[in-house]
C-alpha cells in the first residue's frame, strides 16, 4: 500500500562514510545539549526542528533587513500556514499507516465549492431561506465536514476493503474531485460568501474581524497554559502511582515554562499586530471611540484560522496518542500483520484515517474559501504536495509507523516560512519551488542519516 | 504402539480435551495445505506438532489462533463447538499464540505490544502507566534483566523481543497456548529459559501446542507428538512409546513406525 521512499529502513546498513564522520562531529559537539534534552525528556527531533525554524526565521530577518520578524509578517505567516497545517495533521496518520492521500487538494476544491454553493445558492435560493442567516455558516461547515468525511471515507473504503493501493485510489480522487467542480456552475467563481462564514478566513468585513481580539487572545493563552500545567501534573501523578521515575522538578518547571512562554509569546505577537487603519477608524466610529491624532492601535489578536488549527491539532494529537484508534494506526504502520493478529480491525482503522483527512480537507476548504470570499476552480491545486511535504519535513516516515502531529504543524510552518521569506526577498515563484523542493529532499535525507546513526 | 488421539499419559480416559481440531481442511488456491487433520490437546499437556517445511503445521495452528479460519472442519473447546473467525475470537476463548515471526509492532514499546488490541483505558483514554506497570510484572517473571520498557521493540535483542511476545500471550490468563518455533531464534541460555517457562506453564494447567523443527526440543517437552506430512496427519504418538528415529521416519517418509521397513530406518541414519 502507498508509496515507498528510499531513505530509511530499506537502506539500513549501507555504509555512508563521509556523511557519517560529519554527523559524528556534529553529534559529539551537540552531546551536552542532547544530554540536557534527555533529562528534560524533550523529543530531540522536535527540538531540532524548532532550532531549524529559528535559524530560518533569523536568517530571513537579517536578509530582509528586519521585515521578517515583525508582528505583521508573523501574523500573516500563521494564517497562511493554518490551512496546510490542518490537513497535515490528518496526513500524518494516513502516512503512518503506510498509505498516502494525493487527493486532499482536489477534495479541498470540491468541498470548498460545495460549501460555497451551500451558503450562496442552496440555502438562500433553493430552500428559499434567504442570505445572511445566523445559522448559515455553521450549517455550511457541517455540510462540508460530513461530506468530506464521506468522500474521504469512500476512498478509504476502496483502499482498505477493495485492496487497491492508496496511491492509485487517491490519484483517481485527485482527478475526479477536481473534475466534479465543473459540474457546479460550469466552473464559474461562486461569490460572495456569507459574512459570518468569511470570519473563518481571518479577514475583515466592515468592522468585523476574523480574529479573537486582544483579551480573548490572552484568555485563550492563559487557558492553554493552565491546560499544559494540568497535563504535566496528571502525568506525574499517573507515573507516581506506579512508582515510575518522573522528571526532576526543575526540568518539569522548565518544560512547562517554555511551553507556556511559547503560547503567551504567540499571543503577544498576535496582539502586537494592529487592525488596518481604515478598519480601526470604522471600529472607532461604531464604538464611539475618539480617534487620536497618531491613529488607533487596536490589537488584532489570534486569527480564527489559527484558532481552528490549534483546535484541530489538539483533537488529532489526542486521537493519535491517547486513544486506541491512534495506537492502532501506529501499530498498523509498524507491522500490519502483527496488528491484524492482535485482533485489530485494520481495514476499519485505515478507512477512518481517510475519513478523518477528508473532514480536515473540508475545514481547510472553509478557511481558504472564507479568506478568498469566493470558491474558484483552482482552489487547493497542488495543496496535496504542500501537505505531504509538511508531514514529511515534520518527521513522518514513508516506511510507516513514525510521525507526530506537532511535527507536521512545525513542518507546515517551516514550508510557509520559506515561501513567505522568499517573497519578502522578492524571489520569483519558480525559484521558490526550486528551493522548497531541495529543502524537502535535504531535510528528509539528513533525517534518514541521523536516524540510521541512532538505531 | 501407535495410539492416535488417545488421552495423554496420566490423564483420565474419556476426559474432554481442552481443545480439539476435527477434520480440518485449508486450501490456498489449488494447494491443499491442511487436509483432514484431527488433533487434540488437554489441560496441562504439551503436544508437539512436528513435520518438515510445508507440512502444514503453522497453517493448522493458524486455524486455531483465528489468523486463517479453516475451509471446513470443526474446532471444539471443552467439548463445545466454537467458531473462530478472527484472532480476537480465539483470544476470547483463552487461546493465545506466540507466532514464529513474533508479530510485534516494531515501532511501539513493550507495553504497547503486550496490550496491543487489548489496551487498558482510564476514562476512555489509554492508561499507559497501568499498562507499563503490568508489563513490568509479567516480563519480570520471564526475564528479570529486561529494562527497556520505553524503547521501540525494534531496538531490543532477539531474546527480549521473544520475551515481549511471550508476555503478551501469558498475561491474559491463557488456557491454551500455541508456540510456533519459540526457540528458533534464541541462544542456548534463552532457550533454556523458554523451556523452563513451558514446564512452569504446563504445571499451571495450561495446554500447549508446541510447533517445532527441533525433534529433541519436542521430545524434551511434550507428552504427545503429532506428526504432519504434506498437509496430512501421519499420526499422534505418545512420546514414551517411540524413539526419535521412529518420529524422524514419520516426519521424513510420512509413514507411521509400524509401516517403516528396516531398510528405510537404516537409510535415515545415512
Amino acid at each position: 500500500m502507498g508509496v515507498s521512499v528510499p531513505g530509511e529502513a530499506t537502506t539500513e546498513g549501507q555504509p555512508a562514510p563521509p556523511i557519517r564522520s560529519g554527523v559524528d562531529t556534529v553529534r559529539s559537539a551537540l552531546a551536552p545539549v542532547t544530554d540536557v534534552l534527555r533529562r528534560l525528556e524533550v523529543d530531540t527531533r522536535l527540538f531540532g526542528m524548532v532550532a531549524a525554524l529559528a535559524l530560518i526565521w533569523i536568517g530571513f530577518n537579517v536578509l530582509s533587513g528586519g521585515t521578517f520578524l515583525t508582528a505583521r509578517n508573523l501574523w500573516n505567516l500563521s494564517v497562511q500556514s493554518a490551512s496546510i497545517a490542518i490537513m497535515a495533521t490528518g496526513m500524518v496518520l494516513v502516512i503512518v499507516s503506510r498509505n498516502i492521500d494525493l487527493s486532499v487538494g482536489s477534495m479541498l476544491g470540491f468541498l470548498g465549492y460545495t460549501m460555497a454553493m451551500t451558503q450562496a445558492v442552496w440555502i438562500p435560493q433553493s430552500l428559499g431561506l434567504g442570505l445572511e442567516q445566523p445559522y448559515t455558516w455553521i450549517l455550511t461547515l457541517l455540510v462540508g465536514i460530513v461530506l468530506g468525511a464521506a468522500i474521504g471515507g469512500a476512498q478509504g473504503f476502496v483502499v482498505a476493503y477493495g485492496g487497491v493501493p492508496s496511491f492509485i485510489v487517491t490519484l483517481g480522487g485527485l482527478l475526479v474531485w477536481r473534475g466534479l467542480i465543473f459540474r457546479y456552475a460550469q466552473g464559474q467563481t461562486i461569490a460572495p460568501l456569507d459574512t459570518t462564514f468569511q470570519m473563518l478566513g481571518g479577514g475583515t468585513v466592515g468592522t468585523r474581524v476574523g480574529a479573537l481580539g486582544e483579551w480573548p487572545s490572552w484568555t485563550l493563552g492563559l487557558v492553554l497554559c493552565i491546560a499544559i500545567g494540568y497535563a504535566q501534573i496528571t502525568s506525574r501523578r499517573r507515573k507516581g502511582r506506579y512508582g515510575f521515575p518522573v522528571r526532576p522538578l526543575w526540568a518539569e518547571v522548565l518544560v512547562g515554562a517554555a511551553a507556556c512562554g511559547a503560547v503567551l509569546g504567540t499571543v503577544w505577537v498576535a496582539n502586537s499586530y494592529p487592525l488596518p487603519p481604515n478598519v480601526a477608524v470604522l471600529y472607532a466610529q461604531e464604538h464611539g471611540i475618539p480617534v487620536p491624532p497618531g491613529g488607533l492601535f487596536i490589537p488584532t489578536g489570534i486569527a480564527f484560522p489559527v484558532v481552528i488549527m490549534l483546535g484541530v491539532t489538539l483533537v488529532v494529537t489526542f486521537l493519535a496518542t491517547r486513544r486506541r484508534f491512534g495506537r492502532y494506526v501506529y501499530a498498523i504502520g509498524g507491522n500490519p500483520d502483527a496488528a491484524a493478529l492482535a485482533g485489530i480491525n485494520v481495514r476499519r482503522t485505515i478507512m477512518l484515517t481517510f475519513a478523518l483527512i477528508g473532514s480536515l480537507a473540508a475545514v481547510s476548504a472553509a478557511v481558504q474559501t472564507a479568506r478568498l470570499n469566493a470558491a474558484v476552480t483552482s482552489l487547493g491545486v497542488q495543496n496535496e504536495l504542500d501537505v505531504i511535504s509538511a508531514a514529511v519535513i515534520g518527521g513522518t516516515s514513508f516506511a510507516g509507523g513514525i510521525g507526530t502531529v506537532p511535527g507536521a504543524i512545525l513542518g507546515a510552518v517551516v514550508m510557509q516560512s520559506l515561501r513567505s521569506g522568499m517573497v519578502l526577498l522578492l524571489v520569483d515563484s519558480p525559484t521558490q519551488d526550486i528551493v522548497v523542493g531541495i529543502v524537502l529532499v535535504v531535510a528528509v535525507g539528513l533525517d534518514a542519516v541521523v536516524r540510521r546513526r541512532v538505531s | 504402539m501407535i495410539t492416535p488421539t488417545t488421552p495423554a499419559p496420566g490423564t483420565a480416559p474419556g476426559r474432554v480435551p481442552l481443545v480439539e481440531l476435527r477434520n480440518i481442511h485449508v486450501a490456498f488456491g489449488g494447494v491443499r495445505a491442511v487436509a483432514g487433520v484431527t488433533i487434540d490437546l488437554h489441560a496441562g499437556e504439551v503436544v508437539g506438532v512436528v513435520g518438515g517445511n510445508g507440512a502444514g503445521k503453522t497453517t493448522l495452528m493458524r486455524t486455531l489462533s483465528g489468523a486463517r479460519p479453516p475451509d471446513s472442519g470443526q474446532i471444539l473447546v471443552n467439548g463445545q463447538p466454537v467458531a473462530i473467525g478472527n484472532p480476537r475470537e480465539a483470544k476470547a476463548l483463552g487461546i493465545e499464540t506466540i507466532y514464529q515471526t513474533l508479530a510485534l509492532a516494531d515501532n511501539l514499546d513493550a507495553p504497547a505490544n503486550v496490550f496491543l488490541g487489548r489496551e487498558l483505558e482510564a476514562a476512555t483514554t489509554l492508561d499507559d502507566a497501568a499498562m507499563e506497570s503490568a508489563t513490568r510484572k509479567v516480563i519480570g517473571r520471564l526475564n528479570p534483566n529486561f529494562k527497556n520498557f520505553k524503547t521501540p521493540v525494534l531496538r531490543l535483542s532477539g531474546g527480549q523481543r521473544q520475551a515481549v511476545a511471550i508476555a503478551r500471550a501469558i498475561h491474559f490468563n491463557a488456557r491454551a497456548l500455541i508456540m510456533d518455533e519459540p526457540t528458533a531464534a534464541l541462544g542456548p541460555a534463552e532457550t533454556a529459559q523458554v523451556h523452563a517457562l513451558i514446564r512452569q506453564l504446563k504445571s499451571e494447567g495450561i495446554g500447549i501446542f508446541l510447533v517445532s523443527h527441533d525433534i529433541h526440543d519436542v521430545f524434551d517437552l511434550s507428552e504427545r507428538i503429532s506428526v504432519m506430512y504434506h498437509g496430512r496427519l501421519v499420526g499422534t504418538v505418545n512420546k514414551n512409546d517411540v524413539t526419535t528415529d521412529e518420529v524422524l521416519g514419520m516426519i521424513i517418509l510420512g509413514k507411521p513406525p509400524t509401516k517403516l521397513t528396516r531398510q528405510e530406518l537404516a537409510e535415515l541414519h545415512g
